[in-house]
């Protein structure tokens, strides 16, 4: 890595690997996780929860706990009464009515763990069991026990989406493919377990330490659980054990900890279990999507229709919002004239969605991806040329008004094709599908359509930046981008380099205190490169414009002619040294009329509000990334081995290469996880596996080698051209693999995991029906 | 219900070390609570994840099982213990200088027990590790740069005895 610029030559780290400053603390173990962070005084809270999924509290008594020794405080439903929180305002940080398995019921603040914990098991709650909901189908019914009073018909969120004559479009298709897919429940399993410490001033000023990813959306979500004003919340964001988009809206842990510093007048820590992490963290938005897509006989698109029923769970978190960014799949993975969109989310007694890595588009892509697969199939083309034939190019507009405007499909697939070899492969693979043989291989071709500009779900998606030098050009960054392990320091560290010629180790990164940094959306959507990546660009560059024109006063040398590189200025045509940066600073600083650099940048994305109608250009980028996997299938068990994945993604411009392909890696485990074996076990509400023993991650030994390719497409409104990148490697590997398992054994997985039983069930299946003479249907596709 | 406490001595990073530990306490939170060295993370408490991974007489065991009791008169080390006076050791250097290092909870414990793998064998190869490193979760990386940083130390001989 180059430390240190050549001053003869212009300084470009654009594209280059530049490790990410806190690493050195983080393998030494000295970092201080919220995990770790012991203050004075502190108490530790713990929760009651229902253990039920639905249920009346009949009578809660709480008497032996609170005279315990040790116990400072003991809180239950009576507590927090009225301040409701949450997207729908349905959810209060004590319950007063048990509607899922891990409602809080009751919290504890007491002297030690141990204390909290036996205080836990004195209070005595006396339940009457209600009958419970635990599927939206069964939620929806009429007869259907209500959730909330105030929620008729159990009914949460409703979205829409039109273009076109549908009747015209299913009239003119020659093949349509009309399949229901279930995308499950899965959860986060940050290896840092949720956690959050609260403390109150004399003032009533609130400060919390959490591992929020929105520091100042919240506040003013945090807010209303407390009944207090946003602006008396300070927000810190100590280093986190990951969030992955847990971590993007307020759970009721972190109000609980807060009213128990209130009532104890001392700093509060409520930190999980991994089992409370497994039932009480938010989980991946379960769905139950029924999709159309029809297409000519020659192979071209003609509508796609997805009537999609949510899993809502008995609070609404970010999870039933997900259909802003399904819809946008639904309406623009490939060019599609016609589209019908409709989800309706539904209370149920089960556990409820957050956000999660690839929000929405995880589900939808299961569905299109494959259908796209089912369509080439059925049409007898190679699911290559049918992907080229409906690709989207540069300058398109989707029906949604999402504007292309630089578009690298065709790229990816053409790079991801040719690395895999995958048309000659995919032909050769399903001629033996049928022979003899308990191994077949299998290859398929998956790819997706994400936001990489941010996404304006907010009034603003923008952020502020503040950049300051001091008299040894040393420089700090003052940034509302959050830092949750992605990765945003070393690109901020980075982009402040290639632009004031300073060395990275000379740049220093304050974004942990809402205090302190100003306003920023969050780290989510994609955006914190594209965003965050601007914000410092035009910070620096304002910084940059000062000091020139500083030097431009004392060398009497005009700015067009100077640069900063290596830590001096230079002559921008060859280099030639004039004077150290940071002695021309402390001139600056210590002339007659001195100045001082310290510059603040506001940057806005040119993206438009999402709007009630779903019709605008919500992003400032958009990027396609296209998975081929190839994989082997032990058709006795069902086992699926990944051999290998090539990745091809439009990234608009690299800038730091090496976390690019890091977050690129990470995001395909989550996803090959996701496909092939997490899945939450809910049993009428109840969780049944919450452990890392029977919730399986992806091991080291499970990760296929990957063959990342990164095409650059220049994004104009990108920082030198980049765009966000970190959900789409999440959203398109499971497709890939089912379109794989499809071409290697003739079968079809609508609903996920992809585990050896149901793989296993399914070849059994398709023998069953192939030896009694009933030829399988390769997509269900009708023939119209 | 006060827990019987016994005395135990033990070596810690090349130091001595003597306390009194109840008998139910684990390692874990002996290291963590007691001691206040936390870089030993929690991330499980039922050895499933590998992320208070910690070096006991040369082998690496889930401290989180492990009684604290049961370290008396051995030699114990954590991740604090592989810095040098002269920096991070070779393995560290690796994971920084490779991208390993994401959000970092994992990264104690997988450290630990790469360095203990190429300890005990200095020709690790790439195949050999993603194996030893089966019990060591990672939710960030896909452990795709901690092979690339192992790869990258194996052959060097870098890797004998950790305790400073
Ligand atoms: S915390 Fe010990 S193995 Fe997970
Ligand atoms: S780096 Fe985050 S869990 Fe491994």
């Amino acid at each position: 890595m180059e430390k240190t610029a050549n001053p003869t030559t212009k300084q470009t780290l654009i594209g280059t690997r530049v490790k990410k400053p806190d690493a050195p603390d983080k393998a030494t173990g000295k970092t201080r996780y919220i995990n770790d962070m012991v203050l004075p005084q502190m108490l530790i809270g713990k929760v009651l929860f229902a253990g039920r999924p639905h249920a009346r509290i009949v009578r809660i008594d709480t008497t032996a706990a609170q005279a315990l020794p040790g116990v400072h405080a003991v809180l239950t439903g009576q507590d927090a009464t009225g301040l409701k929180f949450g997207f729908s305002r349905d959810n209060v940080a004590l319950k007063d009515k048990v509607r899922c398995e891990h409602d809080e019921i009751a919290a504890v603040a007491a002297e030690t763990e141990e204390i909290a914990l036996r205080a836990l098991a004195l209070i005595e709650v006396e339940y009457e069991d209600l009958p419970g909901v635990f599927t939206p189908e069964a939620g929806a019914r009429e007869d259907a026990p209500l959730i909330h009073d105030n929620f008729p018909g159990n009914k949460s969120l409703h979205f829409e989406f039109e273009h076109g004559d549908l009747a015209e479009a299913e009239a003119a298709s020659d093949i349509i493919v009309d399949n229901v897919f279930r995308p499950h429940h899965v959860t986060h399993c940050c290896m840092g377990t949720s956690c959050a410490i609260a403390d109150f001033d004399h003032n009533g000023k609130l400060t919390i330490w959490t591992q929020t990813q929105y520091p100042y959306n919240y506040k003013m979500d945090l807010a209303p659980a407390l009944g207090i004003n946003p602006g008396d919340i300070r927000v810190i964001q100590p280093p986190v054990g990951g969030a992955f988009g847990s971590k993007l809206d307020v759970y009721p842990y972190e109000p609980i900890a807060a009213l128990l510093a209130k009532k104890t007048g001392r700093p509060v820590k409520v930190i999980y279990s991994r089992e409370e992490e497994f039932k009480a963290s938010p989980t991946r938005q379960a769905a139950i999507i029924h999709m159309r897509t029809g297409c000519t006989r020659d192979g071209v698109l003609t509508f796609r229709s997805a009537d999609v029923l949510l899993d809502n769970g008995a609070y609404t978190s970010w999870g039933p919002t997900i259909p802003v960014i399904m819809m946008r799949t639904v309406s623009g993975h490939y060019r599609v004239p016609v589209v019908d969109f409709k989800a309706q989310a539904i209370y149920t007694n089960n556990p409820y969605a957050g956000s999660f890595r690839g929000y929405g588009n995880v589900q939808t892509t299961w569905a299109t991806a494959q259908q796209m697969d089912m369509l080439a199939d059925l049409v007898d083309m190679d699911p290559l040329a049918f992907h080229l034939k409906n690709a989207q190019r540069s300058g398109e507009v989707t029906p949604q008004k999402s504007f292309l405007r630089e578009c690298a499909l065709v790229e990816c697939l053409e790079a991801a094709a040719s690395a895999s070899d995958y048309s000659r492969k995919r032909t050769e693979y399903a001629a033996l599908r049928d022979a003899p043989g308990r191994y077949k291989k299998g290859i398929g071709l998956a790819s997706s359509v994400h936001n990489a500009g941010g996404a304006k779900i907010h009034k603003s998606d923008g952020i502020g930046t503040i950049l300051k030098m001091d008299d040894y050009a040393r420089v700090t960054v003052i940034t509302g981008a959050s830092e949750i392990g992605q990765g945003i320091d070393a690109v901020i560290t980075l982009i402040v380099a290639e632009e004031l010629g300073v060395p990275l180790e000379h740049v220093t990164i304050v974004n942990n205190d809402s205090d302190v940094a100003p306003w920023d959306v969050g780290v989510h959507a994609s955006r914190t490169t594209f965003i965050a990546g601007n914000g410092t660009r035009r910070a620096a560059q304002k910084a940059k414009a000062q000091i020139l024109n500083a030097a431009e006063r004392m060398l009497g040398e005009p700015t067009e002619t100077l640069d900063l590189r290596g830590g001096q200025v230079v002559f921008e045509r060859d280099g030639t040294p004039l004077i150290q940066l940071e002695r021309l600073l402390r001139q600056m600083h210590f002339k007659a009329e001195p100045e001082l650099v310290m510059v603040t940048d506001y940057y806005e994305p040119k993206s438009e509000p999402e709007g009630a109608r779903h019709i605008s250009d919500h992003s400032a980028a958009y990027s396609h990334a296209v998975h081929i996997a190839e994989i082997t299938v032990d058709t006795l068990t069902g086992e699926i081995t990944v051999d290998k994945v090539t990745a091809a993604q439009d990234v608009g411009r690299v800038i730091n290469r090496m976390g690019l392909e890091g977050q690129v890696e990470g995001g395909l485990a989550i996803g090959l996880g996701y496909a092939l074996s997490e899945n939450m076990q809910i049993d009428k509400g109840m969780l049944k596996n919450a452990c890392f023993r029977d919730y399986k991650l992806i091991t080291a030994p499970e990760m296929p080698p990957l063959d990342l390719h990164f095409i650059e497409s220049n994004c104009a409104e990108g920082p030198y051209g980049a765009k966000g990148i970190s959900e789409l490697p999440t959203i398109v590997i499971a497709p890939a693999i089912a379109n794989a398992l499809y071409n290697a054994t003739g079968v079809r997985i609508f609903n996920p995991p992809m585990s050896p039983e149901t793989v296993a069930r399914a070849i059994h299946e398709r023998r069953a029906q192939t030896n009694a003479g009933k030829v399988a249907t390769p997509a269900e596709g009708l023939a119209v | 219900m006060m827990s019987v406490e016994t005395e135990i001595r033990f070596t810690l990073n090349g130091r001595p070390v003597s306390l009194k530990v109840p008998a139910t306490m684990k390692t874990l939170a002996m290291l963590r609570d007691r001691l206040g060295m936390t870089g030993t993370k929690y991330a499980c408490g039922e050895g499933e994840c590998g992320a208070c991974t910690i070096e006991i007489d040369g082998k690496t065991v889930n401290s989180c099982l492990m009684y604290a009791v049961d370290c008396d008169g051995r030699e114990v080390v954590t991740i604090e213990g592989l810095r040098t006076p002269e920096g991070l050791h070779p393995v560290q250097q690796a994971f920084v200088d490779h991208g390993a290092v994401q959000c970092g909870f994992c990264m104690p414990g997988m450290i630990m027990q790469a360095r203990n793998l190429l300890a005990n064998n200095p020709e690790l190869t790439r195949e050999q590790a993603q194996r030893g490193l089966e019990g060591n979760l990672c939710r960030c990386t896909g452990y795709t740069k901690v092979l690339d940083a192992v790869e990258a130390v194996a052959g060097k001989n870098t890797c004998g005895r950790a305790t400073p």
